[in-house]
Protein backbone atom coordinates (compact mmCIF):
# COMPACT_ATOMS: atom_id res chain seq x y z
CA UNK A 1 0.00 0.00 0.00
CA UNK A 2 1.29 3.44 -0.82
CA UNK A 3 2.38 5.61 2.10
CA UNK A 4 -0.40 8.12 1.34
CA UNK A 5 -3.00 5.38 1.81
CA UNK A 6 -1.30 4.10 4.95
CA UNK A 7 -1.45 7.61 6.38
CA UNK A 8 -5.08 8.09 5.42
CA UNK A 9 -6.02 4.75 6.94
CA UNK A 10 -4.34 5.73 10.20
CA UNK A 11 -6.03 9.11 10.12
CA UNK A 12 -9.48 7.61 9.52
CA UNK A 13 -8.95 5.33 12.47
CA UNK A 14 -8.01 8.35 14.55
CA UNK A 15 -11.23 10.06 13.50
CA UNK A 16 -13.32 7.17 14.66
CA UNK A 17 -11.26 6.60 17.81
CA UNK A 18 -12.07 10.10 18.97
CA UNK A 19 -15.46 11.77 19.36
CA UNK A 20 -14.71 14.15 16.46
CA UNK A 21 -16.08 11.94 13.70
CA UNK A 22 -19.23 11.04 15.61
CA UNK A 23 -19.97 14.61 16.64
CA UNK A 24 -19.42 16.02 13.18
CA UNK A 25 -21.40 13.33 11.41
CA UNK A 26 -24.25 13.49 13.93
CA UNK A 27 -24.53 17.27 13.96
CA UNK A 28 -24.37 17.33 10.19
CA UNK A 29 -27.04 14.69 9.75
CA UNK A 30 -29.36 16.25 12.33
CA UNK A 31 -28.99 19.72 10.86
CA UNK A 32 -29.54 18.67 7.28
CA UNK A 33 -32.31 16.31 8.36
CA UNK A 34 -34.08 19.12 10.16
CA UNK A 35 -33.88 21.34 7.08
CA UNK A 36 -35.01 18.59 4.80
CA UNK A 37 -37.96 17.44 6.84
CA UNK A 38 -39.23 20.94 7.71
CA UNK A 39 -39.33 21.60 4.03
CA UNK A 40 -41.03 18.32 3.44
CA UNK A 41 -43.75 18.71 6.10
CA UNK A 42 -44.16 22.47 6.31
CA UNK A 43 -43.87 23.38 2.69
CA UNK A 44 -45.04 20.00 1.43
CA UNK A 45 -42.17 20.03 -0.99
CA UNK A 46 -40.45 16.75 -1.66
CA UNK A 47 -37.22 17.81 -3.29
CA UNK A 48 -33.63 18.27 -2.24
CA UNK A 49 -33.11 21.87 -3.27
CA UNK A 50 -33.03 23.36 0.21
CA UNK A 51 -30.68 20.58 1.32
CA UNK A 52 -28.22 21.33 -1.47
CA UNK A 53 -28.53 25.09 -1.10
CA UNK A 54 -27.43 25.15 2.51
CA UNK A 55 -24.33 23.02 1.89
CA UNK A 56 -21.85 25.73 0.88
CA UNK A 57 -22.52 27.45 4.22
CA UNK A 58 -22.60 24.28 6.26
CA UNK A 59 -19.31 23.03 4.82
CA UNK A 60 -17.71 26.27 5.88
CA UNK A 61 -18.04 25.25 9.52
CA UNK A 62 -18.02 21.51 9.24
CA UNK A 63 -15.00 20.96 7.02
CA UNK A 64 -12.55 23.10 9.02
CA UNK A 65 -13.67 21.17 12.09
CA UNK A 66 -12.56 17.91 10.52
CA UNK A 67 -9.38 19.25 8.92
CA UNK A 68 -8.10 21.59 11.60
CA UNK A 69 -5.90 19.16 13.46
CA UNK A 70 -4.65 17.10 10.52
CA UNK A 71 -1.20 18.70 10.33
CA UNK A 72 -1.34 21.31 13.09
CA UNK A 73 -1.65 18.65 15.79
CA UNK A 74 1.23 16.65 14.41
CA UNK A 75 3.40 19.72 14.60
CA UNK A 76 2.29 20.55 18.12
CA UNK A 77 2.82 17.04 19.47
CA UNK A 78 6.06 16.46 17.56
CA UNK A 79 4.79 13.35 15.79
CA UNK A 80 5.38 15.10 12.47
CA UNK A 81 9.10 14.61 13.00
CA UNK A 82 8.65 10.89 13.35
CA UNK A 83 6.22 10.71 10.42
CA UNK A 84 8.30 12.74 8.05
CA UNK A 85 11.58 10.99 8.81
CA UNK A 86 9.97 7.76 7.61
CA UNK A 87 10.57 7.21 3.91
CA UNK A 88 7.60 9.24 2.72
CA UNK A 89 7.36 12.20 0.36
CA UNK A 90 5.84 15.38 1.70
CA UNK A 91 3.05 15.32 -0.87
CA UNK A 92 2.13 11.82 0.20
CA UNK A 93 1.61 13.05 3.73
CA UNK A 94 -0.62 15.87 2.46
CA UNK A 95 -2.61 13.63 0.13
CA UNK A 96 -3.03 11.02 2.87
CA UNK A 97 -4.51 13.63 5.18
CA UNK A 98 -6.73 14.94 2.40
CA UNK A 99 -8.08 11.49 1.59
CA UNK A 100 -8.87 10.78 5.23
CA UNK A 101 -10.89 13.96 5.64
CA UNK A 102 -12.63 13.24 2.33
CA UNK A 103 -13.54 9.79 3.58
CA UNK A 104 -15.15 11.27 6.68
CA UNK A 105 -16.97 13.92 4.66
CA UNK A 106 -18.26 11.31 2.22
CA UNK A 107 -19.45 9.17 5.13
CA UNK A 108 -21.49 12.12 6.37
CA UNK A 109 -22.82 12.78 2.87
CA UNK A 110 -23.60 9.10 2.44
CA UNK A 111 -25.94 9.23 5.44
CA UNK A 112 -27.95 11.99 3.78
CA UNK A 113 -28.83 9.60 0.98
CA UNK A 114 -31.72 8.72 3.30
CA UNK A 115 -33.25 12.01 2.20
CA UNK A 116 -32.92 11.11 -1.46
CA UNK A 117 -34.55 7.76 -0.75
CA UNK A 118 -37.36 9.51 1.16
CA UNK A 119 -38.01 11.86 -1.73
CA UNK A 120 -38.06 8.96 -4.11
CA UNK A 121 -40.57 7.03 -2.07
CA UNK A 122 -42.89 10.06 -2.07
CA UNK A 123 -42.78 10.77 -5.74
CA UNK A 124 -40.59 10.83 -8.79
CA UNK A 125 -37.05 11.94 -7.96
CA UNK A 126 -35.47 14.14 -10.54
CA UNK A 127 -32.41 12.02 -11.14
CA UNK A 128 -30.22 14.51 -12.96
CA UNK A 129 -30.19 17.19 -10.27
CA UNK A 130 -29.87 14.64 -7.48
CA UNK A 131 -26.89 12.87 -8.99
CA UNK A 132 -25.41 16.17 -10.10
CA UNK A 133 -26.02 17.58 -6.64
CA UNK A 134 -24.12 14.80 -4.92
CA UNK A 135 -21.30 14.92 -7.44
CA UNK A 136 -21.13 18.68 -6.90
CA UNK A 137 -21.09 18.16 -3.13
CA UNK A 138 -18.14 15.80 -3.36
CA UNK A 139 -16.24 18.16 -5.65
CA UNK A 140 -17.02 21.26 -3.62
CA UNK A 141 -16.30 19.32 -0.44
CA UNK A 142 -12.94 18.39 -1.94
CA UNK A 143 -12.12 22.06 -2.39
CA UNK A 144 -13.12 22.87 1.19
CA UNK A 145 -11.13 19.93 2.53
CA UNK A 146 -8.04 20.87 0.52
CA UNK A 147 -8.29 24.42 1.84
CA UNK A 148 -8.60 23.00 5.35
CA UNK A 149 -5.52 20.79 4.91
CA UNK A 150 -3.60 23.81 3.62
CA UNK A 151 -4.69 25.91 6.60
CA UNK A 152 -3.62 23.11 8.92
CA UNK A 153 -0.17 23.10 7.36
CA UNK A 154 0.36 26.76 8.23
CA UNK A 155 0.23 26.50 12.00
CA UNK A 156 0.70 24.24 14.99
CA UNK A 157 -2.50 25.50 16.61
CA UNK A 158 -5.70 23.79 15.51
CA UNK A 159 -7.92 26.73 16.49
CA UNK A 160 -5.88 29.01 14.26
CA UNK A 161 -6.08 26.33 11.58
CA UNK A 162 -9.90 26.32 11.87
CA UNK A 163 -10.13 30.09 11.65
CA UNK A 164 -7.81 30.32 8.65
CA UNK A 165 -9.74 27.60 6.79
CA UNK A 166 -13.03 29.26 7.64
CA UNK A 167 -11.78 32.68 6.55
CA UNK A 168 -10.51 31.43 3.19
CA UNK A 169 -13.66 29.50 2.37
CA UNK A 170 -15.85 32.35 3.58
CA UNK A 171 -13.88 34.74 1.37
CA UNK A 172 -14.38 32.48 -1.66
CA UNK A 173 -18.07 32.22 -0.80
CA UNK A 174 -18.44 35.99 -0.46
CA UNK A 175 -17.02 36.47 -3.94
CA UNK A 176 -20.20 34.95 -5.32
CA UNK A 177 -22.34 37.52 -3.46
CA UNK A 178 -20.12 40.40 -4.54
CA UNK A 179 -20.37 40.08 -8.28
CA UNK A 180 -23.39 42.35 -8.63
CA UNK A 181 -21.48 45.24 -7.03
CA UNK A 182 -18.52 44.96 -9.34
CA UNK A 183 -17.84 46.49 -12.74
CA UNK A 184 -18.95 44.35 -15.66
CA UNK A 185 -15.42 43.40 -16.71
CA UNK A 186 -14.65 41.87 -13.31
CA UNK A 187 -17.86 39.96 -12.86
CA UNK A 188 -16.88 36.97 -14.96
CA UNK A 189 -13.61 36.36 -13.15
CA UNK A 190 -14.99 36.91 -9.66
CA UNK A 191 -17.98 34.71 -10.33
CA UNK A 192 -15.64 32.02 -11.62
CA UNK A 193 -13.62 32.15 -8.41
CA UNK A 194 -16.56 31.83 -6.06
CA UNK A 195 -16.65 28.44 -4.43
CA UNK A 196 -20.37 27.68 -4.67
CA UNK A 197 -21.25 28.98 -8.15
CA UNK A 198 -19.84 25.89 -9.84
CA UNK A 199 -21.66 23.68 -7.39
CA UNK A 200 -24.94 25.27 -8.48
CA UNK A 201 -24.03 24.63 -12.10
CA UNK A 202 -23.20 21.00 -11.50
CA UNK A 203 -26.33 20.69 -9.35
CA UNK A 204 -28.45 21.52 -12.38
CA UNK A 205 -27.29 18.26 -13.77
CA UNK A 206 -25.23 19.88 -16.46
CA UNK A 207 -21.58 19.08 -16.16
CA UNK A 208 -19.36 21.72 -17.67
CA UNK A 209 -15.59 21.34 -17.89
CA UNK A 210 -15.15 24.82 -16.42
CA UNK A 211 -16.80 23.71 -13.21
CA UNK A 212 -14.69 20.57 -12.97
CA UNK A 213 -11.56 22.55 -13.76
CA UNK A 214 -12.39 24.99 -10.97
CA UNK A 215 -12.70 22.35 -8.26
CA UNK A 216 -9.78 20.27 -9.44
CA UNK A 217 -7.52 23.31 -9.57
CA UNK A 218 -8.77 24.46 -6.18
CA UNK A 219 -7.85 21.05 -4.75
CA UNK A 220 -4.57 20.90 -6.64
CA UNK A 221 -3.40 24.37 -5.70
CA UNK A 222 -4.35 24.05 -2.03
CA UNK A 223 -2.63 20.69 -1.66
CA UNK A 224 0.41 22.02 -3.49
CA UNK A 225 0.63 24.98 -1.14
CA UNK A 226 0.23 22.62 1.82
CA UNK A 227 3.07 20.48 0.47
CA UNK A 228 5.29 23.51 -0.01
CA UNK A 229 4.47 24.70 3.47
CA UNK A 230 5.44 21.31 4.87
CA UNK A 231 8.61 21.34 2.79
CA UNK A 232 9.55 24.85 3.86
CA UNK A 233 11.27 23.51 6.97
CA UNK A 234 13.87 22.12 4.60
CA UNK A 235 14.34 25.19 2.47
CA UNK A 236 17.69 26.88 2.51
CA UNK B 1 32.34 4.10 -0.54
CA UNK B 2 34.09 1.76 1.82
CA UNK B 3 32.54 1.26 5.21
CA UNK B 4 32.00 4.93 5.95
CA UNK B 5 28.31 5.12 6.81
CA UNK B 6 27.97 8.78 7.69
CA UNK B 7 29.98 11.66 6.33
CA UNK B 8 29.39 15.15 7.61
CA UNK B 9 31.27 18.07 6.14
CA UNK B 10 31.14 21.63 7.39
CA UNK B 11 27.59 21.31 8.65
CA UNK B 12 26.08 24.58 9.81
CA UNK B 13 22.52 25.34 10.85
CA UNK B 14 21.07 28.72 11.71
CA UNK B 15 17.70 29.21 13.34
CA UNK B 16 17.10 32.80 12.38
CA UNK B 17 20.06 34.54 13.97
CA UNK B 18 20.94 31.68 16.33
CA UNK B 19 23.70 29.41 15.08
CA UNK B 20 22.78 26.02 16.48
CA UNK B 21 25.41 23.99 14.63
CA UNK B 22 28.66 25.52 13.49
CA UNK B 23 30.95 23.94 10.90
CA UNK B 24 30.73 20.41 12.21
CA UNK B 25 32.58 17.69 10.30
CA UNK B 26 33.01 14.04 11.15
CA UNK B 27 32.52 10.60 9.71
CA UNK B 28 31.27 7.37 11.16
CA UNK B 29 32.26 3.88 10.11
CA UNK B 30 30.29 0.71 10.10
CA UNK B 31 30.19 -0.95 13.49
CA UNK B 32 30.87 2.18 15.46
CA UNK B 33 28.68 3.31 18.31
CA UNK B 34 29.18 7.03 18.26
CA UNK B 35 28.25 9.06 21.30
CA UNK B 36 27.25 12.63 20.71
CA UNK B 37 28.00 14.32 23.97
CA UNK B 38 27.32 17.88 24.95
CA UNK B 39 25.41 20.08 27.35
CA UNK B 40 21.79 20.98 26.67
CA UNK B 41 21.47 23.32 23.71
CA UNK B 42 24.81 22.24 22.25
CA UNK B 43 23.26 21.35 18.90
CA UNK B 44 23.05 17.57 19.19
CA UNK B 45 19.39 17.27 18.25
CA UNK B 46 19.73 19.77 15.44
CA UNK B 47 22.57 17.75 13.90
CA UNK B 48 20.48 14.59 14.16
CA UNK B 49 17.48 16.30 12.58
CA UNK B 50 19.67 17.20 9.63
CA UNK B 51 21.04 13.66 9.33
CA UNK B 52 17.49 12.29 9.34
CA UNK B 53 16.34 14.80 6.69
CA UNK B 54 13.89 16.58 8.96
CA UNK B 55 15.79 19.84 8.55
CA UNK B 56 18.24 21.09 5.97
CA UNK B 57 21.64 22.45 6.82
CA UNK B 58 22.19 26.14 6.23
CA UNK B 59 25.64 25.25 4.94
CA UNK B 60 27.66 22.12 4.47
CA UNK B 61 26.85 18.62 3.34
CA UNK B 62 26.03 15.32 4.93
CA UNK B 63 25.92 11.87 3.44
CA UNK B 64 24.20 8.99 5.14
CA UNK B 65 24.65 5.45 3.82
CA UNK B 66 26.23 7.07 0.77
CA UNK B 67 23.23 9.28 -0.01
CA UNK B 68 23.06 13.04 0.29
CA UNK B 69 20.60 14.14 2.96
CA UNK B 70 19.35 16.98 0.82
CA UNK B 71 19.23 15.52 -2.68
CA UNK B 72 18.47 11.89 -1.86
CA UNK B 73 16.47 12.20 1.31
CA UNK B 74 14.11 9.33 0.55
CA UNK B 75 16.99 6.88 0.16
CA UNK B 76 18.59 8.20 3.34
CA UNK B 77 15.38 7.67 5.26
CA UNK B 78 15.07 4.13 3.92
CA UNK B 79 18.44 3.27 5.41
CA UNK B 80 18.03 4.73 8.86
CA UNK B 81 16.01 4.15 11.98
CA UNK B 82 15.42 7.28 14.02
CA UNK B 83 14.31 7.86 17.55
CA UNK B 84 13.52 11.56 17.89
CA UNK B 85 14.04 13.37 21.18
CA UNK B 86 11.12 12.91 23.62
CA UNK B 87 9.77 10.00 21.54
CA UNK B 88 6.78 11.58 19.84
CA UNK B 89 4.40 8.71 19.05
CA UNK B 90 0.69 8.78 18.20
CA UNK B 91 -0.99 8.43 21.57
CA UNK B 92 -4.26 7.04 20.26
CA UNK B 93 -2.71 3.90 18.79
CA UNK B 94 -1.83 0.71 20.56
CA UNK B 95 1.79 -0.40 20.54
CA UNK B 96 1.12 -3.08 17.94
CA UNK B 97 -0.99 -0.76 15.78
CA UNK B 98 1.75 1.83 15.83
CA UNK B 99 4.47 -0.65 14.90
CA UNK B 100 2.24 -2.03 12.14
CA UNK B 101 1.78 1.53 10.89
CA UNK B 102 5.53 2.09 10.82
CA UNK B 103 6.02 -1.24 9.02
CA UNK B 104 3.40 -0.34 6.40
CA UNK B 105 4.94 3.10 5.92
CA UNK B 106 8.25 1.41 5.24
CA UNK B 107 6.60 -0.82 2.69
CA UNK B 108 7.36 -4.00 4.59
CA UNK B 109 5.69 -7.16 3.37
CA UNK B 110 2.32 -7.31 5.18
CA UNK B 111 2.61 -11.07 5.46
CA UNK B 112 5.92 -10.85 7.29
CA UNK B 113 5.51 -7.73 9.37
CA UNK B 114 3.41 -9.23 12.22
CA UNK B 115 6.19 -11.76 12.87
CA UNK B 116 8.82 -9.09 12.74
CA UNK B 117 6.81 -6.82 15.06
CA UNK B 118 6.51 -9.61 17.56
CA UNK B 119 10.22 -10.35 17.37
CA UNK B 120 11.28 -6.74 17.85
CA UNK B 121 8.67 -6.30 20.59
CA UNK B 122 10.20 -9.13 22.55
CA UNK B 123 13.67 -7.78 21.99
CA UNK B 124 12.66 -4.36 23.30
CA UNK B 125 10.70 -5.78 26.22
CA UNK B 126 7.28 -4.77 24.96
CA UNK B 127 5.56 -8.11 25.45
CA UNK B 128 3.36 -6.96 28.33
CA UNK B 129 2.15 -3.75 26.75
CA UNK B 130 1.60 -4.82 23.13
CA UNK B 131 -2.14 -4.11 23.27
CA UNK B 132 -1.96 -0.91 25.31
CA UNK B 133 -2.45 2.58 24.00
CA UNK B 134 0.82 4.46 23.58
CA UNK B 135 -0.72 7.42 25.44
CA UNK B 136 -1.16 5.24 28.52
CA UNK B 137 2.42 4.01 28.65
CA UNK B 138 5.10 5.26 31.01
CA UNK B 139 7.98 7.20 29.53
CA UNK B 140 10.24 4.18 29.70
CA UNK B 141 7.89 2.00 27.71
CA UNK B 142 7.22 4.74 25.22
CA UNK B 143 10.97 5.01 24.73
CA UNK B 144 11.12 1.30 23.99
CA UNK B 145 8.30 1.59 21.48
CA UNK B 146 10.29 4.33 19.77
CA UNK B 147 13.35 2.14 19.77
CA UNK B 148 11.39 -0.81 18.40
CA UNK B 149 10.06 1.45 15.66
CA UNK B 150 13.58 2.55 14.79
CA UNK B 151 14.87 -1.02 14.55
CA UNK B 152 11.81 -2.55 12.92
CA UNK B 153 13.21 -2.68 9.41
CA UNK B 154 16.67 -3.73 10.54
CA UNK B 155 18.34 -0.53 9.30
CA UNK B 156 22.06 -0.17 8.71
CA UNK B 157 22.15 3.03 10.70
CA UNK B 158 20.40 3.94 13.93
CA UNK B 159 20.13 7.53 15.05
CA UNK B 160 18.94 7.81 18.63
CA UNK B 161 18.35 11.16 20.29
CA UNK B 162 18.70 10.73 24.06
CA UNK B 163 17.59 7.09 24.01
CA UNK B 164 17.76 6.60 27.77
CA UNK B 165 16.25 9.83 29.00
CA UNK B 166 13.37 9.24 31.37
CA UNK B 167 14.22 5.61 32.03
CA UNK B 168 14.82 4.08 35.43
CA UNK B 169 18.26 2.65 36.20
CA UNK B 170 17.32 -0.92 35.33
CA UNK B 171 15.82 0.10 32.04
CA UNK B 172 18.88 2.20 31.28
CA UNK B 173 21.11 -0.84 31.73
CA UNK B 174 18.85 -2.90 29.45
CA UNK B 175 18.68 -0.29 26.73
CA UNK B 176 22.42 0.28 26.86
CA UNK B 177 23.19 -3.37 26.42
CA UNK B 178 20.67 -3.52 23.60
CA UNK B 179 22.40 -0.61 21.87
CA UNK B 180 25.81 -2.19 22.37
CA UNK B 181 24.54 -5.42 20.89
CA UNK B 182 23.13 -3.65 17.85
CA UNK B 183 26.35 -1.69 17.52
CA UNK B 184 28.27 -4.84 16.76
CA UNK B 185 26.80 -5.11 13.26
CA UNK B 186 25.23 -1.72 12.68
CA UNK B 187 26.22 1.88 12.95
CA UNK B 188 24.71 3.76 15.85
CA UNK B 189 24.76 7.45 16.70
CA UNK B 190 23.29 8.36 20.04
CA UNK B 191 23.17 11.68 21.76
CA UNK B 192 23.32 12.28 25.46
CA UNK B 193 24.27 14.90 27.98
CA UNK B 194 25.13 12.19 30.47
CA UNK B 195 28.77 11.19 30.67
CA UNK B 196 28.59 7.65 32.03
CA UNK B 197 26.28 6.89 29.17
CA UNK B 198 28.95 7.31 26.53
CA UNK B 199 31.50 5.57 28.66
CA UNK B 200 29.18 2.61 28.99
CA UNK B 201 28.03 2.28 25.40
CA UNK B 202 30.16 4.13 22.89
CA UNK B 203 33.25 3.15 21.00
CA UNK B 204 33.76 6.74 19.96
CA UNK B 205 32.82 10.11 21.35
CA UNK B 206 32.13 13.45 19.74
CA UNK B 207 31.93 16.31 22.16
CA UNK B 208 29.93 19.23 20.90
CA UNK B 209 29.61 22.56 22.63
CA UNK B 210 27.94 25.74 21.48
CA UNK B 211 27.32 24.13 18.10
CA UNK B 212 31.00 23.39 17.57
CA UNK B 213 32.73 20.06 17.55
CA UNK B 214 35.36 20.29 20.27
CA UNK B 215 36.60 16.72 20.50
CA UNK B 216 36.47 13.50 18.52
CA UNK B 217 38.00 10.21 19.58
CA UNK B 218 37.73 7.02 21.56
CA UNK B 219 37.16 7.43 25.30
CA UNK B 220 40.82 6.47 25.86
CA UNK B 221 42.26 8.79 23.25
CA UNK B 222 40.22 11.65 24.65
CA UNK B 223 41.51 11.02 28.12
CA UNK B 224 45.05 10.86 26.81
CA UNK B 225 44.50 13.96 24.72
CA UNK B 226 43.80 15.94 27.80
CA UNK B 227 47.01 17.88 28.32
CA UNK B 228 48.78 18.18 31.64
CA UNK B 229 48.43 14.55 32.60
CA UNK B 230 49.68 14.56 36.14
CA UNK B 231 52.28 12.30 37.72
CA UNK B 232 53.06 11.90 41.36
CA UNK B 233 56.57 10.75 42.18
CA UNK B 234 58.03 9.95 45.58
CA UNK B 235 61.76 9.42 45.88
CA UNK B 236 63.76 8.42 48.94
CA UNK B 237 66.03 11.33 49.77
CA UNK B 238 69.29 9.46 50.62
CA UNK B 239 70.83 12.83 51.35
CA UNK B 240 70.15 14.27 47.89
CA UNK B 241 68.73 17.79 47.94
CA UNK B 242 65.11 17.95 46.85
CA UNK B 243 65.87 20.89 44.58
CA UNK B 244 68.45 18.85 42.71
CA UNK B 245 65.96 16.08 42.10
CA UNK B 246 63.34 18.55 41.02
CA UNK B 247 65.68 20.15 38.51
CA UNK B 248 66.56 16.77 37.05
CA UNK B 249 62.93 15.81 36.70
CA UNK B 250 62.00 19.17 35.21
CA UNK B 251 64.76 18.68 32.66
CA UNK B 252 63.25 15.45 31.29
CA UNK B 253 61.77 15.61 27.81
CA UNK B 254 58.01 16.05 27.85
CA UNK B 255 57.82 17.58 31.32
CA UNK B 256 56.12 20.94 31.54
CA UNK B 257 56.50 21.59 35.19
CA UNK B 258 57.75 19.88 38.28
CA UNK B 259 57.04 21.05 41.78
CA UNK B 260 57.95 19.85 45.19
CA UNK B 261 54.94 18.65 47.08
CA UNK B 262 56.55 17.75 50.37
CA UNK B 263 59.72 16.51 51.92
CA UNK B 264 59.21 14.47 55.00
CA UNK B 265 60.48 11.26 56.60
CA UNK B 266 63.40 11.16 54.22
CA UNK B 267 61.13 11.01 51.16
CA UNK B 268 60.52 13.77 48.66
CA UNK B 269 57.26 13.97 46.79
CA UNK B 270 56.94 15.73 43.45
CA UNK B 271 54.09 16.58 41.14
CA UNK B 272 54.91 16.53 37.45
CA UNK B 273 52.75 18.01 34.75
CA UNK B 274 53.26 16.48 31.34
CA UNK B 275 53.54 18.84 28.43
CA UNK B 276 51.71 16.69 25.91
CA UNK B 277 50.02 13.35 25.85
CA UNK B 278 53.30 11.49 26.08
CA UNK B 279 53.67 8.80 28.70
CA UNK B 280 56.26 9.96 31.24
CA UNK B 281 56.42 6.85 33.34
CA UNK B 282 59.38 5.36 31.50
CA UNK B 283 61.56 8.50 31.44
CA UNK B 284 60.90 9.04 35.14
CA UNK B 285 61.85 5.49 35.95
CA UNK B 286 65.01 5.75 33.82
CA UNK B 287 65.98 8.98 35.51
CA UNK B 288 65.61 7.33 38.89
CA UNK B 289 67.79 4.40 37.84
CA UNK B 290 70.44 6.60 36.24
CA UNK B 291 70.66 8.82 39.31
CA UNK B 292 70.39 5.96 41.77
CA UNK B 293 67.32 7.36 43.44
CA UNK B 294 65.13 4.91 45.19
CA UNK B 295 61.74 5.30 43.61
CA UNK B 296 59.04 4.80 46.24
CA UNK B 297 56.04 5.76 44.26
CA UNK B 298 55.13 6.57 40.66
CA UNK B 299 51.54 7.32 39.90
CA UNK B 300 49.89 8.59 36.76
CA UNK B 301 46.74 10.51 37.49
CA UNK B 302 45.10 10.24 34.10
CA UNK B 303 42.46 12.82 33.32
CA UNK B 304 38.95 11.50 33.61
CA UNK B 305 36.48 11.95 30.78
CA UNK B 306 34.71 14.25 33.12
CA UNK B 307 37.72 16.56 33.15
CA UNK B 308 37.84 16.42 29.39
CA UNK B 309 34.16 17.21 29.11
CA UNK B 310 34.33 19.94 31.68
CA UNK B 311 37.35 21.61 30.11
CA UNK B 312 35.95 21.44 26.62
CA UNK B 313 32.51 22.74 27.44
CA UNK B 314 33.20 25.28 30.15
CA UNK B 315 32.27 28.15 27.88
CA UNK B 316 28.76 26.77 27.73
CA UNK B 317 28.53 25.96 31.35
CA UNK B 318 29.17 29.56 32.24
CA UNK B 319 26.63 30.75 29.71
CA UNK B 320 23.82 28.32 30.14
CA UNK B 321 21.98 27.44 33.30
CA UNK B 322 20.83 24.06 32.01
CA UNK B 323 24.33 22.89 31.33
CA UNK B 324 25.41 22.91 34.96
CA UNK B 325 23.02 20.16 35.90
CA UNK B 326 24.11 18.05 32.98
CA UNK B 327 27.60 17.93 34.41
CA UNK B 328 26.19 17.14 37.82
CA UNK B 329 24.29 14.26 36.31
CA UNK B 330 27.44 13.17 34.57
CA UNK B 331 29.17 12.89 37.90
CA UNK B 332 26.61 10.77 39.61
N1 LIG C 1 13.21 25.20 16.32
C1 LIG C 1 14.14 26.00 16.85
N2 LIG C 1 14.08 27.33 16.67
C2 LIG C 1 15.00 28.15 17.18
N3 LIG C 1 16.06 27.74 17.89
C3 LIG C 1 16.20 26.43 18.11
C4 LIG C 1 15.25 25.49 17.61
N4 LIG C 1 15.63 24.25 17.98
C5 LIG C 1 16.78 24.41 18.69
N5 LIG C 1 17.12 25.71 18.77
C6 LIG C 1 18.32 26.25 19.44
O1 LIG C 1 19.44 25.66 18.83
C7 LIG C 1 20.40 25.31 19.81
C8 LIG C 1 20.71 23.83 19.74
O2 LIG C 1 19.56 23.09 20.13
P1 LIG C 1 19.54 21.51 20.12
O3 LIG C 1 20.06 21.02 18.83
O4 LIG C 1 18.15 21.10 20.49
O5 LIG C 1 20.54 21.16 21.29
P2 LIG C 1 20.74 19.80 22.12
O6 LIG C 1 19.96 18.73 21.47
O7 LIG C 1 22.22 19.58 22.09
O8 LIG C 1 20.26 20.07 23.50
C9 LIG C 1 19.83 25.76 21.16
O9 LIG C 1 20.39 27.00 21.46
C10 LIG C 1 18.37 25.88 20.90
O10 LIG C 1 17.82 26.90 21.70
MG1 LIG D 1 18.48 17.60 22.26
Amino acid sequence: MSPALVISRREIRTYFNSPVAYIVVTVFTILTGYLFFTQLFVEKQADMRAFFNIMPLLFMFMVPAITMRLLADEKASGTLELLITLPVRDWEVVVGKFLAAMALLCTALGLTLIFAITVRSLGPLDRGPAIGGYLGLVLMGGAYVAIGVMASSFTRNSIVSFIVAFAISFGLYLLGRLTQFLPQSWQGLVAFLSIDGHFENIGRGVIDTRDLVYYFSMIGVSLLVATLSLESRRWR
Amino acid sequence: MSDVMIEVDGLTKDYGSTRAVDQVSFSVRKGEVLGFLGPNGAGKSTTMKILTCFLSPTEGRAKVAGFDVFDQSLEVRQHIGYLPEDTPIYRDMTVVEFLAFAAAMRGMDPAKSPGRIKEIGVRCGLGDVAGKLVGELSKGYRQRVGLAQAMLHDPDILILDEPTSGLDPNQIVEIRSLIKEIGREKTVILSTHILPEVQATCSRILIISGGKLVADGTPDSLRAREKGGRYRVVVESNGVAKEAIRDRLAGLAGVARCEILSAEDGAHAFAIDAAASSDLRKPIFRAAVDNRWTLLELLRESASLEDVFRNLTTGDIAGEPGAESSVEKGKS
